[in-house]
């Protein structure tokens, strides 16, 4: 005979049944290969990806920790996450409130903004690049008629500038993102308490700051969150821009990774590198979800 | 509040400011992709060309014998591109908007712990899986197919979805459903016929978003495909900057045929796409 389960027990089943697949399918495609990454680096392979390996333990991240450009890359990294993100949240900011205040055109600025966020991160690099280029580029050519400079300027031949460059492309693609985040965030808090605060004498200054700033604030930090995420691992922009010249002065973790795995052939070094990253990125993800699931929102 | 003309006209300036910057950088490339050769390598720079030409496009379209390679097989990369984009946004669709549902109302085991999992792995950088996946991509014979660049974009694609679904079937009254139940319907059955139908900004919000994230792939297809059998249109633009002479007008044209489609659509979709944003989507 056989026994009927209970409700609850069916939406069990039924709930373990329609996940099965999508949990599989991300253990198999994410999980796996994260650990799998971590026991590749603790051997050496120092020719390719598929040539013999030696167990070294951990004597790839010691190797790693010790040297020099690893480093000088983590800095230059965090210098482009902290640039980037940085200028993208505060002209983010000004250009959700610029948008909030229904100026003329407003709506047409609005519906503009979504072309620079839709437009892929690789047509986005190839034309700034153009833009940037050393003899034919536009902003040569702008700044030059404009009597801002008095010959052309090969931008991208000196890092600091090279670097700064990329992030002045990342804004363009990013900043409009960040903008209709916090424009929707915007359109969405009472007015009143803002109306109240001007009639109580607050000036524009402390209604921004006292009132409309911290009802912003969980919106500005998955904003903050989610692109120092991705900031941390860029890669695609750089390797249009720059290739992560010149003399691999604009080189990121995730593009040094991407060297030692695939040019240099230390697989195991870029397999340590990659852990390394996962490493930062699970903390970030630990920090969203602090941020998503505040315990009392459940 | 009433405001001052004088307000009003500064806010005005404001936003010029802000156009001018998001059009000029895409207008020079429209400008780049119909000007002559010689055009775009004068100096002092031309910003109007004088001899429009389609050249460039009639070249990708129906490319003629001194059509340099990467022009010629631009046209597979963009099909390679939406073959690969489509697939993935319907399997994710399906497969995602089950589990989604299943992490929102249903109770079993782990469920909490499974949705927070989700949460992480949608943040995992590519370059954190492709040492693994490669290896796995290179033992099945699976590089340069698009086969292997549907099952790696499953990576981000499906926890992306899944998540994305269930934060639009929270806003879902819960009433409803029961409704459906009492007057006897099975779980599956008020899935199919009351919360699918009636989610359908959130498929069409979720469907955009991967479509969107597939199609501006770049890393996995750089390394997974190097021939024209799978490379997809970001590859073969990063391409037109490898060759020592590089094509501007060609590289242009790409770029302008690239774009075309995720914007159209994202235009198309604009209410979709602020409303997948405000749940808090993911693509930057």
């Amino acid at each position: 005979m056989r026994r009927k389960l209970s409700l609850s027990q069916q939406d069990a089943l039924l709930g373990l049944a329609l996940i099965f697949p999508s949990l599989v399918i991300i253990l198999g495609i994410s999980l796996q290969p994260i650990l799998s990454t971590l026991y590749l680096s603790l051997f050496e392979t120092s020719r390719g990806i598929e040539s013999q390996r030696t167990f070294v333990g951990l004597g790839n991240y010691g190797n790693l920790l010790t040297d020099a450009v690893f480093w000088v890359t983590i800095g230059r990294t965090l210098y482009f996450t902290v640039v980037s993100v940085g200028l993208e949240l505060v002209l983010g900011l000004a250009i959700a409130q610029l948008i909030h205040a229904h100026p003329p055109g407003w709506q047409f600025l609005r519906t503009s903004l979504i072309i620079p966020w839709a437009v892929p991160t690789i047509v986005n690099g190839t034309m700034w690049r153009w833009i940037y280029n050393a003899d034919y580029g536009a902003l040569n050519g702008l700044l030059y008629q404009l009597g801002l400079i008095d010959k052309y300027i090969p931008w991208l031949t000196q890092p600091t500038t090279a670097m700064n460059l990329v992030i002045l492309a990342d804004i363009w693609h990013s900043v409009p993102f960040i903008a209709l985040i916090l424009q929707a965030a915007l359109a969405t808090l009472p007015a009143d308490l803002e109306e109240a605060a001007a009639v109580d004498g607050a000036n524009a200054l402390q209604r921004f700051w006292f009132i409309r700033l911290p009802l912003l604030r969980p919106a500005i930090l998955v904003a903050l969150v989610i692109r120092t995420v991705e900031a941390f691992r860029v890669f695609d922009i750089i390797y249009v821009i720059t290739n992560g010249g010149p003399a691999f002065g604009t080189v990121t973790i995730s593009y040094l990774t991407y060297l030692e795995s695939f040019s240099f052939g230390h697989v195991g070094r870029g397999s340590a590198l990659s852990f390394l990253i996962s490493l930062f990125t699970l903390i970030m993800a630990f920090l969203y979800i602090r941020i998503l699931y505040r315990p009392e929102e459940q | 509040m009433k405001r001052k003309p004088l307000q009003t006209l500064l806010l005005f300036a404001l936003v010029l400011l802000v156009l001018l910057f998001v059009y000029l950088p895409v207008a020079w490339l429209v400008i780049s992709s119909i000007s002559t050769r010689a055009e775009l390598l004068s100096t002092p720079i031309r910003w109007i060309p004088q001899n429009p030409t389609l050249q460039n496009y009639i070249n990708i379209f129906s490319p003629g014998r001194s059509t340099s390679e990467v022009a010629k097989t631009f046209r597979i990369t963009l099909w390679n591109s939406f073959v690969v984009a489509s697939s993935v946004t319907a399997i994710t669709l399906v497969m995602g908007s089950l589990a989604a549902y299943a992490l929102i109302r249903l109770r079993f085991p782990f469920r909490r712990f499974i949705l927070l999992g989700i949460l992480g792995t949608r943040m995992i950088p590519e370059i954190s899986l492709v040492i693994p996946l490669y290896l796995f991509a290179a033992a099945y014979r699976l590089l340069n197919t698009p086969l292997i660049l549907i099952i790696t974009y499953l990576s981000f694609a499906l926890p992306f979805a899944i998540w994305l679904m269930a934060a639009f079937f929270q806003t879902i009254p819960i009433e409803l459903e029961d409704a459906a139940r009492i007057d006897g319907c099975t779980r599956l059955q008020t899935l199919f016929r009351i919360i699918l139908p009636i989610s359908s900004p959130g498929l069409v919000s979720t469907g955009l978003f991967v479509f969107l994230t597939a199609w501006d792939e770049f890393f996995f297809a750089l390394i997974f495909t190097s021939t024209v059998a799978a490379k997809t249109v970001p590859v073969a633009i990063a391409e037109f900057t490898g060759r020592y002479v590089v094509d501007i007008g060609s590289m242009m044209t790409g770029g302008v045929l690239a774009a075309i489609p995720p914007v159209m659509l994202s235009l198309i979709f604009q209410r979709y796409i602020v409303s997948g944003l405000t749940a808090g989507a993911v693509k930057g």
